[in-house]
């Protein structure tokens, strides 16, 4: 929150190295090319991206950890 | 008629089994998977001396970084100065000319434009504190944790005078251009700031 870009895209990254697969991770960003940067991440780095939900100002991320579960 | 071949994978990393077929594959599962996705790579050459350009870098760097990819800066000329200790590097071996060079080209980062004798490098500072936006050192030890290499010019090292001891720790490689033409060549992304 409050952050820019890179930021929100490394925090998420840092916090999902803990998460184990199948998890759903739920980010909050205020910067607005979180909307177009988030999904590009998954691309790149093969997490599935699952959507993007926009609260005013706000932008709630939802992603899932790859592998099996 | 039964086989009973067992084989191991053909990669280097690992000890796996395989069950052979005729057919049979020759890396076991996982590794075959990691043959098809070798890790990307990213090589960024720095070349000026100035905090904005060196955010954009790192900025860059960062990001690519934790998007998997393997990435290395390559730090030539006034790209030095983002690496130096402290603000003057000046040492005992450096030639008059050389010694001047590192006066007048300090650790303290100009911007590109509008700099104002320090003035709007400062402005700067305090506005991208003010809108929240990282600083570069808060990138530049965030590139660190994510493992981002650091090469320094041998060759501009020379003619700076400044040697191992002048610059940061996170270096890890003082190499000439065929190391970075080495990685460049593998790398998808190749930027020069």
């Amino acid at each position: 929150m409050g952050l820019f870009c890179p930021m929100p895209i490394i925090k998420t990254k840092q916090e999902m190295e803990t998460m184990k697969p199948g998890e759903v991770i739920e980010v909050t960003a205020d910067d607005p090319g979180f909307e177009k940067d988030l999904p590009a991440w998954c691309k790149m780095s093969g997490e599935k991206f699952i959507e993007i939900k926009k609260e005013g100002n706000l932008l709630k991320g939802y992603v899932m950890k790859k592998g099996e579960r | 008629m039964t086989m009973e071949k067992k084989e191991k994978c053909k990669c280097p990393f690992c000890e796996n089994e395989l069950e052979m077929s005729c057919f049979g594959p020759a890396f076991c599962e996982p590794c075959s998977k990691e043959e098809v996705q070798p890790k990307d790579k990213m090589t960024i050459i720095l070349f000026s001396g100035e905090m904005d350009k060196a955010i954009a870098a790192f900025t860059l760097a960062t990001t690519a970084a934790s998007s998997n990819m393997d990435v290395s800066i390559f730090f030539t000329f006034w790209g030095l100065n983002i690496l130096k200790k402290t603000k003057y590097t000046i040492a005992k071996p450096q030639m008059l000319m050389q010694k001047m060079f590192n006066m007048m080209s300090t650790s303290k980062l100009p911007i590109s434009k509008l700099n104002f004798f320090g003035l709007g490098g400062w402005m700067m500072k305090k506005l991208m504190k003010k809108s929240k936006m990282a600083s570069l050192e808060d990138l530049m030890k965030l590139a660190k944790e994510l493992n981002v290499k650091y090469i320094a010019c041998t060759t501009s090292c020379g003619v700076l005078g400044l040697s191992k001891e002048n610059l940061i720790d996170d270096v890890s490689e003082f190499a000439g251009s065929t190391t970075y033409l080495a990685e460049a060549k593998e790398s998808k992304i190749n930027l020069f700031i």
